[in-house]
């Protein structure tokens, strides 16, 4: 389909990402930048962020250059990205020089018609050189031999793969006779449907030895940068996949499959992968006494059920030998991969905040941000504010507006107002998805990672609804802070969840993002002890705390999110796949992992909605003596943030309730509520038990944002907005509002180290 | 489509989205958004904005996932709600064949 091309404000022609999303004043981070219209060159500088938003309604864009040595042009290049999974083997021995071999696999095509796709390659595709199992262009099963001089032969299968059906798929060749037979067979045969399709053909092409890796699930591009560029990705499941240097008949490829090698077969076998060993890592086994072993490109995603799973197992590492699948997709992608184009050494007195890199040339700019975080254990201020690295990345490039547009439409209770960026992601797939998305083949994205830009965390970048959003709506908090003269200290998620408790414990008073939604279990304890050993905690946001995440062990900046059981969350994990690939804990909603977000913080997410927003009225727990602090110079009937830039009140877009039957702490003080909200706002799944009518936030008296205050052990205390809309209601008015007013008392008394 | 109680009824949900596109509708008025949302025709018009805050443009989402979107840009709207009403129009037009500027 061709269309008109984009105006030129519509493009964008810069973009790019850094190695890291936090340093310490003295360490390096390194920016990597791609221009996509030729430029020659960029200029680069350091700006520190203070309020992202350029809203007129706002505080308006506060981004101040800060003087660094590396300011300055830059030659620029584009920059591609190679996304798509697989799994590159190297050194195994020429398909070409063996006297006849077997390649064979189980597999579970998702896109069987949008071929071609390799299942198991030695192939270079630039020369026409070489062997594979591939699915053709329409969708049958085929090999293809190639001499890499010219002459080519590919054999088909009678019928097509039809999707999300297991077969048993292989191809024998045999030199002495040129013989090729070709296997496709349902692993379950039912009446009526084709169960086996075989073919035999005599080839005259020799197969030609085309000195590249062996590639599952793609083939090789190129000759210059063999195993690193890769095509005729697979889609969908591929399982056991097995090579042996002789022509196997339809028994032996039985023997082959089993698991240890059967001892008759073993003589012939040349690997045995086996992909339920060391699911938690990049690396793949080979079973056989040959070590044939590889390592996966772009995360396919792993611990996903087998073709032999029974459904009696939901985990993944009580039955490993069900979990034997890698599920692999053509728009997989981990680590862009970009040469560094400038690097920056923070400067030892650089104060600790939230900053970002402007790139830009004549036709556009971006802004790359980060955070610097203080040198350890030298914390320089009494308040510390938690950068919600892990939501950034969990709605990292999402393509909801245009690939969900009905859906979000409801949400949002309007017409959808795209960002430049979003028309750059739809023609770009290769940036990768949020966790919210759904790859080309409908399974659901659960991994996502920073090593890429990610162009919706951008000061300047939002509009329409998403301009209080996530990045941009917490920089109205830092905005606030720094208004009111509050020295404050950043730290990412990741950060957190790396040092823990350690990290945050020299703080009188940790406060939270607009949207802290995503939390790994490291994270979830260090906030629950620092409350407890005394520590303020001001959850200034809605729907935190909510879902699950998982870090890789070992590789940096990515996280895993498993849609398992319910929750709003636009894919659901299949049956079976609910424990993370990463460390094998159980995914889904904190509440159903025994951890509901109340019982950190008071309340948990009950509605969301995007038109617009409302206010909150005082409640009678705001009238108790312990909650006076709060109220301070505010009136007994006045309705607290009835204005404000994310939908014109301080109670919106994602909003909390107390509930204390999911351990809301007792002596919680529910201090004021929301009301009135509008069509737009829907309560979350979670809740209703029975085939009812979801209400509206005009009818559900759920639909509302509760704010809350308690003490805690050892003189600590909690006070949460549970809403999204507080942060950007802070500047209403020059900051002259109840908002502020409020948020204010609240931070003074507790910085005020007097216990509660 | 349009569950239509004949031309007075209309013209007041028409009028009632004209006046607030945004925030609490009348049930009737919901109820007919609802209907629009779920059978939205094709193509699916967005909004893109051209200057924050000051110029919208129209643009429409390819048929499928991976299509390109067009920019229609012989029509500048100055405020979202200009533009939610050209869509409410479009998407009225379609249901009715009648256009609820006339009414
Ligand atoms: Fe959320």
């Amino acid at each position: 389909m061709t269309a008109p091309p984009l105006p030129d404000w519509a493009r964008t022609t810069i973009i790019g990402y850094s190695d890291r999303i936090s340093v310490k004043a003295g360490e390096r981070i390194d920016f990597k930048v791609s221009c996509e219209d030729d430029a020659p060159a960029f200029r680069a500088g350091i700006l520190r962020v203070i309020c992202g938003d350029h809203h007129p309604d706002g505080p308006g864009l506060k981004l101040e250059p800060v003087e660094v040595s590396m300011a300055g042009e830059y030659p620029a290049c584009r920059q591609p990205i190679h996304a798509g999974s697989c799994v590159v083997v190297p050194g195994t021995p020429d398909l070409g020089a063996l006297p006849g071999f077997t390649v064979l696999a189980l597999i579970w095509p998702t896109l069987p018609d949008r071929g071609p796709q390799a299942i198991l390659s030695q192939w270079l595709d630039e020369t026409g050189c070489g062997f594979m199992l591939h699915i053709d262009t329409r969708g049958h099963l085929a090999a293809t031999l190639g001499d890499g001089q010219g002459s080519c032969e590919t054999v088909r299968s009678r019928h097509v793969l039809e999707p999300r059906t297991w077969y048993l798929v292989a191809a024998t060749y045999d030199c002495t006779t040129n013989v090729i037979q070709l296997h496709k067979e349902r692993l379950y045969a039912w009446p009526g449907a084709l169960t086996r399709d075989c073919v035999t053909a005599v080839t005259s092409t020799p197969i030609g030895c085309p000195r590249v890796p062996m590639v599952i699930a793609g083939n090789c591009l190129s000759a210059e940068v063999p195993g690193q560029l890769i095509g005729a990705h697979f889609n969908g499941k591929i399982d056991s996949p097995r090579l042996a240097k002789c022509p196997l008949d339809r028994l032996e490829m039985n023997l082959m499959l089993r698991e240890p090698l059967d001892a008759e077969i073993e003589h012939c076998v040349l690997a045995a992968w086996d992909f339920s060993r060391g699911i938690q890592s990049d690396s793949v086994t080979d079973i056989s006494p040959n070590n044939h072993h590889g390592v996966t490109v772009n995360l396919p995603a792993r611990a996903m059920t087998g073709h032999n799973w029974t459904g009696e197992i939901m985990d993944w590492q009580a039955a490993p030998e069900q979990y034997g699948a890698i599920h692999f997709h053509e728009d997989d992608l981990y680590d862009a991969g970009w040469a560094t184009s400038f690097t920056l050494d923070v400067p030892v007195d650089l104060r600790s905040g939230i900053y970002a890199a402007r790139v830009e040339t004549q036709s556009g700019r971006d802004h790359i941000p980060f955070v610097v975080r203080p040198r350890s254990g030298r914390p320089t201020a009494d308040v510390c504010f938690l950068f919600s690295s892990a939501t950034y990345m969990a709605y990292a490039n999402s393509h909801k507006n245009v690939d969900a547009p009905t859906g979000r439409e409801f949400e949002c209770g309007s017409m959808l107002e795209l960002r430049t960026h979003d028309l750059f992601l739809n023609a770009h797939r290769e940036y990768g998805y949020s966790t919210y998305d759904t790859h080309r083949d409908g399974s659901g994205v659960c991994y996502t990672s920073r090593l890429r830009p990610i162009l919706d965390m951008r000061p300047d970048s939002h509009v329409g609804q998403d301009a209080r959003w996530n990045f941009t709506a917490d920089t109205h908090i830092t905005d606030w802070l720094e208004v009111g003269d509050y020295t404050y200290d950043v730290i990412t998620d990741e950060d957190l969840h790396d040092e823990g408790l350690a990290l945050i414990s020299p703080y009188r008073v940790l406060i939270s993002g607009t949207h802290p939604e995503y939390t790994s279990l490291a994270m979830w304890r260090a906030l629950s002890t620092y409350r407890d050993l005394g520590g303020r905690l001001m959850y200034l946001g809605g729907n935190g705390f909510y879902w699950r995440v998982a870090y890789h062990p070992d590789l940096p900046g990515v996280l895993e999110v498993r849609r398992a059981e319910n929750g709003p969350r636009g894919w659901a994990a299949e049956p079976g796949e609910y424990y993370h690939s990463f460390t094998g804990e159980y995914g889904g909603l904190w509440r159903y992992l025994g951890r509901p977000p109340q019982a950190l913080v008071g309340v948990g997410f009950s509605a969301a909605g995007f038109d617009v927003s409302s206010y909150y009225r005082r409640q009678p727990g705001s009238f108790d003596q312990r909650a006076r602090f709060i109220f301070e110079g505010i009136g007994d009937e006045e309705l607290i943030g009835d204005f404000g830039a994310a939908g014109g009140g301080a109670a919106g877009w994602e909003i909390d309730i107390h509930d204390d039957r999911l351990q809301a702490p007792p002596n919680t003080l529910v201090v004021a509520s929301s009301e009135n909200h509008s069509n737009a706002y829907v309560t979350t799944p979670e809740d209703p038990e029975g085939c009812f009518l979801p209400l509206d936030g005009v009818q559900d008296p759920k639909a509302r944002a509760d704010m809350v205050f308690f003490e805690c052990p050892n003189g600590g205390a909690v006070f949460s907005t549970g809403s999204i809309a507080w942060g950007p209601a802070l500047s209403y008015n020059g900051y002259n509002n109840n908002v502020s007013r409020i948020t204010r008392n609240v931070l003074d008394r507790f910085l005020d180290p007097s216990s509660f | 489509m349009v569950h239509r109680k004949g031309p007075a009824y209309d013209r007041a949900l028409a009028q009632e989205f004209r006046r607030r596109p945004y925030g609490r509708h009348s049930p009737a008025l919901q109820h007919l958004l609802n209907t629009f949302r779920l059978n939205a025709g094709k193509p699916s018009y967005v909004l893109v904005c051209r200057q924050p805050g000051r110029e919208w443009l129209l643009a429409t989402l390819g048929e499928h996932r991976g299509d390109p979107i067009t920019i229609v840009d012989n029509q500048v709207f100055h405020t979202r709600e200009e533009a939610e009403w050209m869509r409410f129009r479009l998407r009225w037009k379609a249901a009715t064949g009648e256009d609820p500027e006339t009414y």
